[in-house]
């Protein structure tokens, strides 16, 4: 069992879990993931790391409540234990000096960007970080990220906070801004990281991001999280999760995201009818 | 008393019956399709021995069962005697006496078989077995701490056999397994019909009473490396059991649409995460009206049997090659026909059509002959110019075959790997060109059997008991 030593609500249903896994703690590196299942019942989903600490044996995980196994995890407490919790998985992200490189974070992607950031700044890089959320309420970690990173630009696409617009426009001022970006890095919904592609090719400026496939045991065993890549399929759980955003074929990738949305449908109406919640925080419920 | 010895046995020529649920009934529900022997047919059948003096049925078990003598004391009704004989060799029996392919092994070399059916000896075994699962446990025997340390990675047949032998020797041993529980393909491959999960969980709590201690959610090469578990872990020696889990696709156009999966998708997805009680479980699974099962293995022969019980109308194994050269075990076909997959045999898939969604629609095949004998011995299939023709399905489970998962082999310094990536293992004695490290099961010798891993384990155990006596 691997226990919640802290919660902390980022938004409505956003939240932050700091789990106690020192094996994994021991071994994580930006850009990896961890499968999760909270009981005996439960599904296998894939969340990347957010943040690591060796001494304490902790790993940080920021997830967004959508379905039925994330909305059941938002309602656990501290000091609740999650029954498997296995990692890290995934390649590590590729940390050198570049030079200048732009960090992108969209919605909860600010949260597995911020360690790739933070790595890449300590290699000796002038880390421009750009994030952004739907409004301000969803937008979190500006303080952590601005730490991170050399500079930090804000967005919220509906102008509740900072700048109004999408992440991308304010890419775009930085490249042309700065014009020396070797490396962007890009994290958020598939959508977002679509169109920062479709923006960078355009300056022909080498853009990595992270894909969060659907996936079974994480190591290479099922192939359910296989993407094209540049016309080779690939495997998000081990030849990945990060990969040339420019080879990736997100069309196939956004399909294949969607393959269990019924299923996801009847899973999520079944749980919200039996309102179940279970905690040991004595919250009631209602947290 | 020496008279009635010389007595002659009648000879019964036909194996005791093995009671199975009704081919369409158990089409749709995922208990076990064989029930088993009662006491009086195990009693009868373990009566059938010949107890012949040459004992040839113990040169075809890979783990080196003391067959004769476990029969013998079946058919006294002395099961506890029995159990404590098939154990000494066989850490896991319910297992092999379900999965077996006796009719390769054991029960291939009895005599009685020569003229008769041979004696069900996988049938009996997997009695006695179910026997001591259900009556409480015989304590076995464990000799002194040894105090040294080693670890097995993967627990599936060759990691818990290997295990099971150290432990009786004394050794501690440590199991790390990747998945959040132990059994590996048992678990995640082998359908419930088949092998019940709670018959290899109980074979692995036995394992746990021996004093080896199993790590789950430990993926070996990623939360530590193989040098690392020598170096810092403190063990002495490490067995590689991490098997055939990395799935071959066809390498058609079309294959990653949706309604494609791999074998092993399928299969742990219904398995291991037991997608058959969604939504009571958590882990969905599509399947649609019309599967297509690509393969002629028994993993497609599960595939195609599972598809059936997860609702589809039509299951089809489609087959490069001809009935006969079907990989599969008879009985697995004669399972699959009975309950109504259908074969579609000479049978190349060239490509996965799909529509505006992703969604497969159907599978553009090519009719085969039969041509020359290839590598393998087998007549190899030639496309026949022009027989192209879309067959109607709209879910896919491609079963050719698995390879070594990488995860291991390329994290491990100074370890020799073959072309396709399986370690490169001494056979007989399951050494690796790195000291103190062996391997065994299919990560060596490619996709093969439970018992082949389960040999392998042993014979591990046995190199890495020796290397530790002089170390």
């Amino acid at each position: 069992m691997y226990k919640i030593l802290k919660k902390e609500v980022l938004a409505p249903t956003l939240n932050l879990f700091e789990i106690q896994a020192p094996l994994v703690a021991k071994k994580a590196k930006a850009g990896q993931f961890v499968i999760l299942r909270i009981h005996e019942e439960g599904e296998r989903i894939p969340l990347t790391i957010a943040d690591f600490d060796q001494v304490k044996g902790t790993i940080t995980c920021v997830f967004q409540e959508v379905g039925k196994t994330t909305k059941e995890l938002g309602a656990l407490c501290q000091g609740d234990c999650i029954k498997d919790f296995v990692g890290p998985l995934g390649v590590p992200s590729h940390i050198e000096k570049y030079g200048r490189i732009a960090c992108v974070g969209g919605g909860v992607g600010v949260a597995p960007v911020h360690p790739i950031a933070r790595a890449l700044k300590e290699a000796g890089n002038q880390v421009t970080g750009i994030i952004g959320a739907r409004t301000k309420e969803l937008l979190f970690w500006e303080d952590k990220m601005r730490a991170a990173c050399s500079e930090l630009r804000v967005a919220t696409d509906d102008g509740s906070y900072a700048r109004q617009g999408f992440v991308t426009d304010l890419l775009k001022e930085a490249i042309e801004e700065k014009g020396d970006i070797a490396l962007c890095v890009a994290i958020g919904p598939l959508p977002m990281m679509r169109a920062v592609c479709n923006l960078t090719r355009q300056y022909n400026l080498k853009t990595i991001v992270s894909l969060n496939s659907i996936m079974v045991d994480g190591t290479g065993m099922c192939g359910c999280c296989r993407v094209t890549v540049g016309g080779e399929t690939k495997f998000a759980c081990v030849d990945g999760p990060e990969f040339d955003g420019h080879q990736v074929d997100f069309a196939e990738m956004a399909r294949r995201s969607v393959i269990y949305k019924p299923q996801e449908q009847i899973a999520l109406e079944r749980y919200n009818n039996q309102g179940a919640h279970k905690c040991s925080c004595g919250c009631g419920g209602d947290r | 008393m020496a008279e009635a010895k010389k007595e002659k046995k009648p000879i019964i020529s036909e194996k005791n019956p093995m009671p199975a649920q009704d081919p369409i009934e158990r089409a749709k529900n995922f208990h076990e399709v064989s029930l088993g022997y009662s006491q009086e047919a195990v009693v009868a059948e373990a009566n059938r021995c010949l107890m012949c003096k040459n004992e040839p049925c113990r040169q075809g078990c890979p783990v080196e069962v003391d067959i004769p003598a476990f029969i013998k004391l079946a058919a006294n009704r002395d099961f506890a005697g029995s159990a404590r004989k098939l154990k000494e060799k066989n850490a896991l029996p319910g297992v092999c006496g379900r999965v077996c392919p006796q009719e390769n092994q054991c029960e291939k070399y009895c005599t009685l078989g020569k003229k008769h059916q041979p004696v069900g000896i996988g049938r009996i075994e997997r009695f006695i077995a179910d026997w001591e699962l259900n009556g409480g446990i015989q304590t076995q025997h464990v000799a002194p701490a040894t105090g040294k340390k080693v670890a097995v990675v993967g627990s599936g047949p060759a990691g818990l056999t290997c295990a099971a032998d150290l432990a009786k020797q004394g050794h501690k041993v440590t199991i790390f397994e990747a998945l959040h529980v132990a059994g590996g393909v048992l678990m995640y491959g082998i359908p419930e019909f088949r092998l019940p999960k709670a018959v290899v969980q109980a074979e692995v709590e036995n394992l746990k009473k021996l004093g080896v201690e199993i790590q789950v959610n430990a993926v070996v090469g990623k939360f530590a490396t193989v040098d690392e578990l020598i170096e810092e872990g403190g063990y002495d020696a490490v067995f590689i059991g991490t098997g055939a889990g990395l799935p071959y696709f066809m390498q058609i156009p079309g294959e990653n649409a949706c309604g494609v999966y791999s074998a092993n998708e399928f299969l742990t997805r219904t398995n291991l995460m037991k997608a058959y009680k969604f939504p009571e479980c958590d882990t969905p699974i599509r399947v649609g009206c019309k599967v297509a099962v690509l393969g002629g293995g028994n993993v497609a022969m599960d595939s195609a049997r599972t598809a059936l019980r997860l609702g589809a109308q039509e299951s089809w194994i489609v087959y490069r090659r001809s009935k006969v050269e079907l990989p599969a075990r008879h009985e697995e076909v004669e399972h699959a026909e009975e309950e109504g997959v259908k074969f579609a045999f000479l049978t190349f898939p060239t490509r996965i059509i799909y529509d505006d969604n992703y969604w497969v629609t159907g599978m553009e095949c090519i009719r085969c002959e039969l041509g020359e004998p290839d590598a393998s011995g087998r007549r190899s299939p030639v496309p026949i110019k022009g027989s192209e023709y879309i067959m109607d399905v709209d879910t896919v489970v491609v079963a050719i075959g698995q390879g070594p998962n990488p995860l291991v082999p390329r994290t491990t310094k100074g370890l020799e790997l073959n072309r396709k990536g399986n370690i490169i293992a001494n056979l007989e004695t399951g050494a690796t060109s790195k000291p103190g490290v062996y391997a065994g099961g299919d990560v060596v010798t490619g996709a093969a059997t439970v018992i082949l891993a389960m040999g392998a384990g042993r014979t591990a155990a046995k190199s890495i008991h020796a290397y530790l006596s002089e170390k």
